[in-house]
């Protein structure tokens, strides 16, 4: 089963129904996992229990930049592979991601406010996220604003690719500059220094938060392929319709109401 | 070099003449300018420390107002096709317009800027540091705009979407434009660093914007 296998819609619906359900049992058994962990996990010795945002926090903010980096790749697939899926997928991320980025930047303020004393501070990291966060937004209007979904894919294949640039500079943000945010401490040279009391419930929710996009992003593209289904039916239905009331029969208002009606 | 120098000559000239609007980007400039005293009070010392910042916002502003005219005309007339089947690479064709759309709807700008700075009650130092990084700075507006403005033309939507898809990218000029002006007037922070960071954002625009914006007109003219 190769990539290209995939491109056929029918039978990426049937593999992925398939796949879900046990994708879906193994995000919730990891999440309970990661989050009952997260709960022995012991306070710190400065921020007390507050350190527990830190579970929910990171993960979050993991995927918000993850999430972009699928997308860059599925517009890859839609700009040089021309794979028919590619921009399903990229389509179906984006509101996830935006979600993702959304929610790291609520916990990061809810985690500031007790921590730094303000629930915002235009510093680097903070600020290249927000970014990101508005990119998705303009994206997801992007994908909203054109009719047409393949010439909206091309347009919104190119803008993805630009924003890419974002991504290493929120990764980076933290060293380049001297900010409030605290430097990387789990992927990092020489190793994390997070202990392992707190570095493993990390793991697990990270992995969980990875196994609840793959989810949601799956069921989402089964949706955007089902709803661009429904789309060309309703075409081809309205098609038909223009085309029977050109050939002029008595009775095409009736008919026409009808069809529309049963819709 | 030749098809490129009369299409950087034709752009120009286009821009310049009746039914151009390149000098309608500076009028809103001034306008922008003159509007925050009202918004802000006429104190002239909270003007002069938020000067940088209120010039630079207007510029953005304007060259973005100015940028949706960079392909739309082309695409109206036709001439747009032309470009994109010559023999000449569709990239270096984007790079010439978008030089030729800065050099009739930027520098404007910038020659305007020691008027308004006036206005704003900048001396002679801080208008000079606000006019060199708007130098260096405007060239990177035009060259990301321009992506904006290559997915407008493909997708024939402008207007609020362009602003809103544009503008994120242009945070970070915003900032370290702003900054290295700062760093002048007022602050202790050297003027290099934010400064050299503001041209190399020019120089990465230059090869990104050129080859996004081929990239978008390729694969949505059709």
């Amino acid at each position: 089963m190769s990539l290209i296998d995939l491109a056929n819609p029918s039978r990426f619906l049937a593999l992925t129904a398939r796949v879900l359900p046990w994708l879906a049992a193994a995000t919730v058994i990891l999440l309970a996992l990661g989050l009952y962990q997260a709960s022995l996990a012991p306070d710190d010795y400065q921020q007390g229990a507050t350190v527990k945002i830190m579970f929910i926090h990171v993960p979050n903010a993991w995927l918000s930049m993850l999430v972009w980096g699928v997308m860059s790749v599925a517009s890859l697939g839609t700009l040089v592979w021309r794979h028919p899926l590619a921009d399903v997928a990229a389509k179906a991320a984006a509101p996830i991601g935006a979600s993702f980025t959304f929610l790291a930047l609520l916990t990061g303020s809810l985690w500031g406010r007790p921590m730094w004393g303000t629930y915002w501070e235009w510093d680097a990291r903070l600020t290249s996220v927000l970014i990101l966060f508005l990119m998705y937004l303009g994206l997801m209007a992007l994908w909203r604003a054109v009719e047409d979904p393949s010439r909206a894919a091309r347009a919104a294949a190119v803008l993805t690719l630009v924003g890419a640039i974002n991504l290493p500079i929120i990764k980076f943000s933290v060293d380049w500059w001297n900010t409030l945010h605290q430097p990387a401490s789990v992927m990092r040279m020489g190793g994390s220094t997070l202990d392992k009391s707190f570095l493993i419930p990390l793991l697990v929710m990270a992995t969980a938060f990875t196994l609840l996009f793959l989810t949601l992003h799956l069921a989402a593209m089964r949706n955007e392929i089902l709803r661009r289904r429904v789309r060309s039916l309703q075409m081809m239905q309205a098609s038909r319709i223009a085309f029977s009331s050109e050939a002029g029969t008595g009775s095409r208002d009736g008919s026409a109401s009808r069809e529309i009606g049963a819709t | 070099m030749t098809a490129l120098g009369a299409l950087i000559r034709r752009d120009v000239r286009i821009a310049l003449r009746v039914g151009g609007g390149a000098l309608i980007g500076v009028l809103f400039f001034l306008t922008v300018v003159v509007l925050m005293p009202f918004a802000v009070g006429p104190d002239l010392n909270l003007l002069s420390r938020l000067g940088p910042a209120i010039l630079w916002l207007g510029a953005l502003l304007a060259s973005l107002l100015t940028l949706d005219r960079l392909f739309m005309a082309d695409h109206d007339d036709g001439s747009l096709d032309l470009i994109t089947m010559s023999r000449t690479p569709l990239e270096l064709a984007c790079a010439a317009k978008a030089l030729a759309h800065w050099l009739a709807a930027g520098l404007p700008l910038i020659v305007a800027t020691p008027v308004l700075g006036l206005l704003l009650n900048l001396d002679m130092v801080a208008t000079g540091a606000v006019a060199l990084t708007l130098l260096a700075g405007t060239p990177a507006l035009t060259f990301t705009g321009m992506i904006g403005a290559a997915l407008a033309v493909t997708l024939h939507r402008g207007g609020l979407l362009m602003a809103v898809l544009v503008l994120p990218l242009s945070i970070p000029v915003l900032i370290f434009g702003v900054a290295a002006s700062n760093a002048v007037i007022v602050g202790p922070t050297p003027f290099g660093a934010p400064f050299s960071i503001l041209c190399a954002l020019s120089l990465v625009s230059f090869v990104i914007g050129p080859l996004a914006a081929a990239a978008s007109l390729r694969h949505g003219l059709d």
